[in-house]
């Protein structure tokens, strides 16, 4: 494991690539030959011009805010760059928790950054070789096919279980007298799972949700085995909040020594690793953005400004990759802003849950 | 600052995650609480049958003796609460400062549990209808008879979801450990104190700590006992109740609806039975199931209600450690407004008056820090078709409702305490045939006046026990 603290030399090493990251993609994003729809109309309305006026990350807070409605409806061809108009194109919709989903496109980028995650995954944990499960959300998710390609780039093949978090949101919605429809349809996943566990394949690895995973491990346990029993050595999950008593209760007494690791991840930013969770640092579960395709800062909510270490904040996401720029984004979620950490040469974000004061209604969580 | 802990089978626990309760005045903290996951309560339960197994190992005699014991201990006995000692007037305190309740109503609700755990020979006794508490650990035995029995654990514990807000309901899951059922508590978040101390009391008596789980934690707690439990024990709202209706799993204690009905035969010496009628609805600051939430009478009833008003009027929120204070708070930011305007929209609705405005020149809600209080209320209503004629709200309130006798049964809605002031032999008999009545009294019997060797809404014995057909050859 790397030190704790990174070498200020490698800090500033991460900002020079971010802010050469910036001008790249700002460059590809503004450009009659290779912009987006969207953005090079947005160009024309600006009073400063981004290729000019943006040549690094503190430029960006020139644009206005990202606002959540630009990504949600159509048509989704309005954010292909030019010269992409042509290939294969994938997209991906994001929760579905409120109104119409955000919807992005993708060329390449999911599998950009599983085989960056890949990099961060130990061969101990995540073995080379053998397969994965997929269990938790596809259909319009991105995630699917993204744990398909870690599998593929680990030299395994993905076994895929599907859960539609929609319509557990709609059960929850519904109230208490839908419980048993939502106990059915969540064994329902389960015995799929399990099947599959039990099926003889060589699956050795996995992504879930929380709930899915405590959900999984009760079961394993009812019939007096385990996840490592069954041969699984490494857990990535997210999806929902992670607490750090979650994580402690999961690492103490569901895993049975399954290495966990946490990530926090959308369809807008990619995939923000944790560093490892455990008692020295009270299972505090501190996420790092994959710098510099994605920047997360903790914002006060008010002012817009970055918040001091330890202090708690809004998330503001910033994307910056050729398929997609997305600068200052406010996420749904708060969080405390975390100082650089081991591989990690610029800031993350720990204690991430619904923001409290989002406006809007409400928004179910914890559902999956 | 006091830390309680969760007690997962006995063994306390340290969560990562706290809540801490405040005074419900001046937003002080008082104890920080260790809030249990959810998952705890479905992995727990596997372990389940060691807290049934521990407890059926010990002689009736000595659970008997241990209850006389834990009542002394919970009682008189400095007690460990977390990683603290507390003293019976540490308890008082504490519970009072939290809750809002009076310090005299917590050494009350002391006394009753105390009560009933040093008569828990003569409950069980009632609750089992003399049966040899044996049969309980070993399943099954022979009636004095001759005849066989057995009866069938349907749980290896009960869950209990508890109330912040009514220390009294504690005595209903008191009977649970002597019938050798283990026992997973959840408190309400201002009120840990009563499981803890019991469950400490009961420890030092004797009773085994893997008998005894305590689960502070929010909403999704409570939901993870009713959900991972066989059976469960809830307290909440008619929406709630309503929730469970149909789930034998669940048995739901919800609001009271209590009253006293007067018989035309007696209506007329309506001020000899004026000390009954106030005191039902005063006692334990209105705050219960069994307190008086409505009085009906076919005349008189204008008078009636005057008289309790003219009684109650003056009743003002005093502090906690006052000896005369009576009145509970309401802790919960928002609640008393919300009840003040439902109480004044029904009263506007029609058929209705506050008659104890009259009586006094301040509003009924009272605010001070971070509390409130409402004042006592007895509204007047013409007729059972008044939107306030059948409603319960939890601080001393009273409708009294002008019906003709004949017409009562038909328009008091489900009651848990009918007390019945009439000799006329006719409408006793429709009384006792009326199957929206839980406890029925007869006479001037306040509807708060509990004997403890009667059921309380249903047995407790029906819902951890089934009875069954046994033959050995």
């Amino acid at each position: 494991m790397s030190s704790a603290v990174p070498d200020p030399q490698a800090m500033a090493a991460a900002h020079g690539a971010l802010d050469a990251q910036v001008r790249r993609v700002v460059r590809w994003h503004f450009s009659e030959d290779t912009g987006s729809p969207f953005w090079l109309d947005f160009r024309e309305r600006l009073d400063f011009d981004p290729l000019v006026d943006i040549q690094g990350f503190e430029d960006l807070k020139r644009f206005p805010p990202f606002e959540d409605t630009w990504l949600r409806g159509g048509p989704v061809r309005r954010w292909v760059p030019r010269p992409w108009q042509d290939r294969p194109l994938f997209v991906f919709e994001t929760g579905g928790t409120t109104g119409i989903p955000k919807s992005r496109i993708a060329v390449r980028d999911f599998r950009i950054d599983y085989e960056l995650f890949s990099k961060g995954l130990s061969d101990e944990h995540f073995p080379r070789g053998f397969d994965w499960l997929h269990l938790g959300p596809s259909g319009p998710r991105r995630l699917r096919l993204a744990v398909e390609h870690l599998a593929q780039v680990r030299g395994g093949i993905a076994f895929g279980v599907d859960l539609d978090p929609r319509w557990v949101i709609k059960l929850l919605r519904k109230g208490p007298a839908w419980g048993e429809h939502l106990e059915a349809y969540k064994d329902h996943v389960l015995d799929q799972a399990l099947t599959l566990l039990r099926g003889g394949h060589d699956i050795r690895s996995m992504f879930t949700t929380p709930k899915l995973l405590e959900g999984l491990c009760e079961r394993l346990e009812d019939d007096g085995t385990t996840l490592r029993e069954q041969g699984i050595r490494g857990v990535f999950c997210g999806g929902t909040e992670f607490t750090p008593q979650w994580t402690r209760f999961a690492i103490e007494e569901l895993l049975d020594g399954v290495f966990l690791q946490p990530v926090y991840g959308n369809t807008l930013m990619g995939l923000a690793p944790a560093r490892p969770p455990g008692p020295e640092d009270g299972y505090r579960i501190a996420y790092y953005p994959p710098s510099p395709r994605a920047v997360l800062e903790v914002v006060d909510p008010d002012s817009g400004e970055v918040v001091d270490y330890g202090s708690t904040g809004r998330v503001r996401l910033t994307t910056l990759t050729r398929e997609f720029f997305v600068p200052g984004f406010l996420e749904r979620d708060e969080g405390e802003r975390e100082p650089p950490w081991g591989p990690w040469a610029w800031d993350g974000v720990s204690g991430v849950r619904p923001f409290g004061r989002l406006e809007g209604g409400k928004t179910t969580v914890g559902v999956y | 600052m006091t830390r309680v802990p969760v007690l997962r089978w006995g063994r306390p626990y340290r969560s990562l995650e706290t809540s801490v309760v405040r005074h419900f005045i001046s937003g002080e903290p008082i104890a920080e609480v260790d809030q249990t996951t959810p998952g705890f309560i479905r992995r727990d339960m596997r372990r389940a049958g060691r807290a049934r197994a521990a407890l059926r190992e010990m002689r009736s005699a000595e659970l008997l003796a241990a209850m006389q014991e834990a009542a002394r201990l919970y009682d008189e006995a400095e007690l460990p609460c977390g990683d603290e000692t507390q003293s019976p007037d540490d308890f008082v305190r504490a519970q009072s400062a939290s809750t809002g309740l009076p310090e005299a109503m917590c050494r009350a609700n002391m006394a009753k549990n105390r009560f009933v755990l040093e008569r828990m020979d003569q409950v069980l006794d009632a609750l089992t209808r003399g049966l040899d508490l044996d049969v309980l650990a070993a399943g099954h035995g022979v009636e004095a008879r001759g005849v066989p029995i057995s009866y069938q654990a349907q749980t290896e514990a009960l869950g209990c979801v508890l109330p912040s807000n009514s220390p009294g309901v504690h005595t209903l899951w008191l009977p649970v450990v002597p019938l050798r059922i283990g026992l997973v508590l959840k408190p309400g978040p201002e009120e840990p104190w009563t499981p803890i101390r019991m469950a400490e009391a009961f420890f030092r008596a004797g009773v085994p700590r893997e008998a005894i789980s305590v689960y502070p934690g929010g909403p999704e707690v409570g939901a993870a006992v009713v959900g991972g439990v066989p059976r469960t024990l809830i307290f909440g709202s008619l929406q709630t109740v309503e929730q469970y209706r149909n789930n034998p799993a669940v048995r739901v204690h919800g609001p009271g609806f209590s009253k006293i009905l007067l018989g035309d035969d007696v209506v007329d010496r309506w001020e000899d039975y004026l000390d009954v009628l106030v005191d039902s609805v005063f006692a334990n600051s209105g705050r219960s199931c069994i307190s008086c939430s409505g009085i009906w009478a076919s005349r008189h009833t204008g008078e009636i209600a005057a008289a309790i008003a003219e009684r109650l009027a003056s009743v003002r929120p005093l502090p906690p450690d006052d000896p005369e204070s009576a009145l509970a708070a309401f802790t919960v930011r928002g609640v008393a407004e919300a009840l003040d305007r439902d109480i004044d929209a029904r009263v506007g609705a029609g058929l209705a008056r506050d008659v104890t405005a009259g009586f006094r020149d301040v509003r009924r809600l009272v605010r001070q820090g971070r509390a409130a209080w409402l004042l006592p209320t007895v509204l007047h209503c013409d007729g059972p078709e008044a939107e306030a004629a059948n409603v319960e709200y939890m601080f001393p309130f009273v409708s009294v409702v002008r019906c003709p006798q004949e017409a009562m049964l038909g328009a008091i809605g489900n009651t848990l305490v009918a007390t019945a002031i009439t000799s006329d032999a006719a409408f006793r008999a429709d009384l006792l045939d009326a199957l929206h009545i839980d406890r029925l009294n007869f006479g001037p019997v306040p509807t708060h006046r509990i004997n403890w060797l009667q059921p309380h809404e249903g047995n407790i014995l029906d819902v951890l026990y089934r009875p069954r057909a046994f033959q050995s050859a």
